[in-house]
């Protein structure tokens, strides 16, 4: 028992790491806010085209997104970062997870902003275009809002599976949570750090798959 | 028969539609004239629906014209489409408040964003709609609060408060039950004393006969025969109205 204390619950050894940890750990906060904000502006774009009557449209948009869903994110982002350069474009790594985090979260968003936009009864299209809105006006005061609502809980789920993605970074060399607590771990020997980075995701994230949960329930009750 | 007016508030001109290989509606003219209401009856199927919804082209028209106040609606831009509209009100069998906003916010959205109205006279104007649709005190309320009867009630004020010239009623009262069909047709009454032009799609015969200037009777997609309400339910003269006509009653007893 106390071997393992030792090996993975050791204070002195996360007291001593923490700094290294809060320092990734900042770096993660970051590339979560860009490669979120990326993901939800790209997805729905992505999930607007593929919801258009016009198939020269919609076709594209669903094999982007058929395919950056059943590429692994790892692979994508290694391809990236290691096949740019052939092609005469270097980008640091920040960059690198930047782009395959867009590619592959775009197209979960757009499935989900895609799913929800088809939720709305046809009706409201109808109803907000004969009283002479636009298009486009029709989409973003009548569709959008019931679809985003619709939706809330799956893009919810997904923004927490963006933030535990963000640890492929890693691979990268970019320093993020996981990245610093794998390097204190080599320097201690020790795998407390890890531990440690694993209880920072857990103080995040939990609440917020409280909330999802409480929607869901919520959503069960009233519909 | 009406006096023939020198222009049409609406005027359908050879409307054809057809689905695929389905022919819907076959050469129909149909002119109603300002402050007009038009009762379309037939059985299900006929093609009013459709004939309705290619007045705002929910429903694109295969050919023909549609002109509202002698203006055109089809081979038009876009643009225009959606300045037309306007003239032309709406009314669904499913209501299609906006779920997501108040009963207020419903009634000006389309003020706001498509007539681009000040906020403040769109809030008067959606009030005083409102008000004329008997639910000002439920302005603050969300659809979802409303009764069907209630709901439909709001949809017309949506629809009034874009000042249309004609208001097109598509089963206004086929998802209401029974007894909140009163009230959705007091406000179509007094609308129509208020001298709005209107064309109504719908089952309920006793407000055709009491409310119509003239009915329209159609069945497999055309115009079989028009008149008004005492030349059409106590004189029938085809065949297919008296056989319509028979089953209504039939099923009203």
């Amino acid at each position: 028992m106390d071997t393992i204390i030792n090996a993975f619950f050791n204070i002195d050894i996360m007291r001593q790491a923490a700094p290294l940890l809060l320092k990734g750990a900042w770096v993660t906060l970051q590339l979560c806010a860009v490669v979120i904000v990326l993901g939800i502006s790209g997805g729905l774009t992505l999930g607007l085209l593929a919801s258009s009557k016009n198939a020269a449209v919609r076709l594209p948009a669903f094999l982007f997104i058929d395919f950056f869903r059943a590429i692994p994110p790892l692979i994508l982002l290694i391809l990236i970062y290691a096949g740019l350069p052939f092609i005469g474009i270097r980008v640091p790594p920040f960059v690198a997870v930047c782009i395959a985090f867009l590619l592959n979260n775009s197209a979960y968003f757009a499935e989900i902003f895609r799913s929800g936009i088809k939720s709305v009864s046809r009706g409201q299209t109808e109803a907000a275009r004969a009283s002479g809105l636009s298009p486009a006006q029709t989409q973003a005061f009548v569709i959008l809002p019931q679809a985003v609502r619709n939706v809330l809980p799956d893009l919810l789920s997904n923004v927490v599976e963006i933030v535990k993605l963000t640890s492929i970074a890693s691979v990268v060399s970019l320093t993020e949570l996981l990245y610093s607590a794998n390097m204190a771990r080599a320097v201690t020997y020790n795998s407390s750090p890890l531990v440690m980075a694993a209880l920072m995701y857990l103080v995040v994230l939990w609440p917020l798959v409280r909330v999802i949960s409480r929607f869901q329930r919520g959503l069960s009750i009233s519909s | 028969m009406s006096a023939p007016q020198p222009l049409p508030t609406l005027e359908i001109t050879a409307l054809e539609k057809r689905f695929g290989d389905t022919q819907v509606l076959r050469s129909i003219d149909l002119k109603v004239a300002n402050g007009e209401l038009v009762f379309v009856i037939g059985p299900s199927g006929s093609g009013k629906s459709t004939m309705l919804r290619c007045c705002n082209r929910l429903e694109e028209p295969t050919s023909g014209a549609i002109h509202v106040n002698g203006k055109p609606m089809l081979g038009i831009t876009r643009r225009d489409l959606d300045r037309m509209r306007l003239q032309v009100g709406m009314v669904f069998q499913g209501f299609f408040l906006y779920p997501h906003l108040s009963v207020l916010k419903n009634v000006t959205l389309a003020q706001r964003k498509a007539l681009k109205r000040p906020a403040a006279e769109a809030d008067a104007r959606a009030l005083e709609m409102l008000d004329k649709v008997g639910l000002k005190h439920k302005a603050s309320a969300m659809p979802g609060e409303l009764s069907g009867g209630q709901q439909q009630r709001v949809a017309i004020a949506r629809a009034l408060a874009l000042d249309p010239k004609v208001m097109l009623f598509d089963e206004p009262t086929s998802a209401l039950d029974p007894e909140l069909v009163g009230s959705v047709l007091k406000v179509m009454r007094d609308l129509r004393e208020g001298g709005m032009t209107m064309i109504v799609v719908s089952h309920e015969m006793q407000f055709a006969r009491e409310a119509a200037d003239r009915v329209v009777f159609m069945d497999g997609g055309v115009i079989v025969e028009q008149g008004t309400p005492s030349e059409i339910f106590g004189n029938p003269r085809s065949e297919r109205l008296r056989a319509f006509l028979s089953r209504v009653s039939g099923e009203a007893a």
